[in-house]
């Protein structure tokens, strides 16, 4: 049990070295946050009603970047093949790998994305769901985002690969979860959109780690 | 613990190259084997084929009956170029981590740093030891975390003499205590060892 604890730490400590943590959260949503208006043009109306979805979507490529580095580094240095060399399995190692990275990277992204999408005008009542989606969200995308990580060990450009992997499997929870947010803002039923988004981060994290240490055992051999 | 290991008829193919068939190994507690063959012979691939890293492409490996997915969990260890620490984080967390992943404890921990001088060092980023420095504190975990069997890649080359004649030393230990090692070398161990080369 010390054991796991100790490997979640580390994973939370290195992914939070290897560009999450809250400062680049934050950054990055800023930076989202100031091109949107630059780009799409400085109304008012327009800019709020894309602000949650901007939000979301910002938070999808954000957990993207700092994929490229959870199983490669290790992959590439060694660790992998002492961390496989353990009485605990794989699966279970790869899971709090997720675990980690989602801790460092997913909850500050969460903090941070009602923040930007009421900095681009979206109204303050949806402020807890955004950040309840961006939780969901992120946990699913870690866990699917670990997929296509694992899945292009060893490649050349793998970062490319990963996105090029995981984008479309990332398509379900944006659909989710701005479904569940442009319902709340219209003042319809949103539990049905959330719902989906839980379930589909439920099956992520459940299947996630098993193709994970699939991908891995194959990259290694 | 394990209690032999026994390479029997092993065949290893690499990116469609052959890089040896027909390698055969008993090693029994307490004894040590030199592992030798030019540069690409496979003596790694060997290693971690035994380490269940890499498949073998014809034979077997046995571990003197001992079921291969548990004698792999917690009965060996490998120490290779590629030693898993991280450059970026200080001696002390990543000696701490690995010790405790590899089933030792704080304690032990600290008495394989003492054993290896690396206490100086503990508060040093990963990046600015040597990489003499380096390989002593990725064998910390030999030490700290007690397994059977030891394979060791090229485990002296970036140690100075001194450093050599005390892992010679320790390896004897570890024989005496009913270890055994497995060693990819270039040059002859300081212990009596079997033998076994690969050849081009």
């Amino acid at each position: 049990m010390s054991m796991l604890l100790t490997l979640l730490r580390r994973e939370t400590a290195l992914a939070w070295g290897r560009g999450g943590g809250p400062l680049v959260a934050v950054g990055f949503y800023a930076g989202v946050a100031t091109l949107l208006p630059l780009a799409i043009g400085p109304e008012p109306a327009r800019l709020a009603a894309i602000a949650p979805g901007a939000a979301w979507v910002a938070l999808a490529l954000a957990t993207l970047l700092s994929l490229e580095r959870l199983f490669e580094r290790d992959f590439e240095d060694g660790a992998l093949d002492l961390l496989l060399l353990s009485p605990q399995p794989l699966e279970l190692t790869c899971f709090l790998k997720c675990v980690g990275q989602w801790l460092a990277t997913g909850a500050p992204l969460a903090l941070a994305a009602p923040v930007a999408a009421i900095g681009l005008g979206a109204r303050l009542e949806l402020a807890p769901l955004i950040f309840a989606c961006a939780l969901l969200g992120g946990l699913a995308f870690s866990f699917v985002g670990g997929i296509g990580a694992a899945l292009s060990l060893g490649a050349r450009r793998g970062g490319l690969l990963t996105a090029v992997i995981v984008l479309p499997l990332f398509v379900p929870p944006v659909i989710f979860g701005g479904g569940a947010l442009d319902a709340f803002a219209g003042g319809l039923p949103w539990t049905s959109g959330f719902a989906l988004l839980g379930a589909y981060a439920a099956g992520a994290v459940a299947l996630g780690p098993f193709a994970m240490a699939g991908a891995c055992r194959n990259a290694l051999s | 613990m394990i209690s032999a290991l026994a390479i029997k008829d092993s065949a290893i193919r690499r990116g469609g190259r052959l890089l040896f068939s027909g390698v055969s190994l008993a090693l029994e507690a307490g004894q040590a084997c030199a592992l030798t063959g030019p540069n690409g012979s496979g003596k790694t691939s060997l290693l971690r084929a035994v380490a269940g890293l890499v498949r073998l492409d014809g034979g077997e490996i046995g571990f003197g009956g001992m079921e291969a997915e548990v004698a792999r969990g917690d009965g060996l260890h490998l120490v290779g170029h590629a030693d898993g620490l991280k450059s970026g984080r200080t001696a002390r967390e990543e000696l701490a981590f690995w010790v405790s992943w590899c089933g030792g404890t704080p304690a032990s921990a600290q008495d394989a740093a003492e054993a290896l001088e690396l206490v100086p060092l503990l508060d040093l980023e990963v990046r600015r030891l040597s990489a003499g420095q380096r390989r002593r504190l990725a064998m910390a975990r030999l030490l700290a975390a007690p397994r059977a069997l030891w394979l060791l890649d090229e485990p002296l080359s970036p140690l100075d003499a001194r450093w050599r004649e005390v892992f010679g030393g320790l390896m004897r230990r570890h024989l005496d205590q009913g270890g055994l090692i497995l060693a990819a070398v270039h040059d002859p161990l300081p212990l009596p060892t079997l033998s076994l080369e690969l050849a081009a």
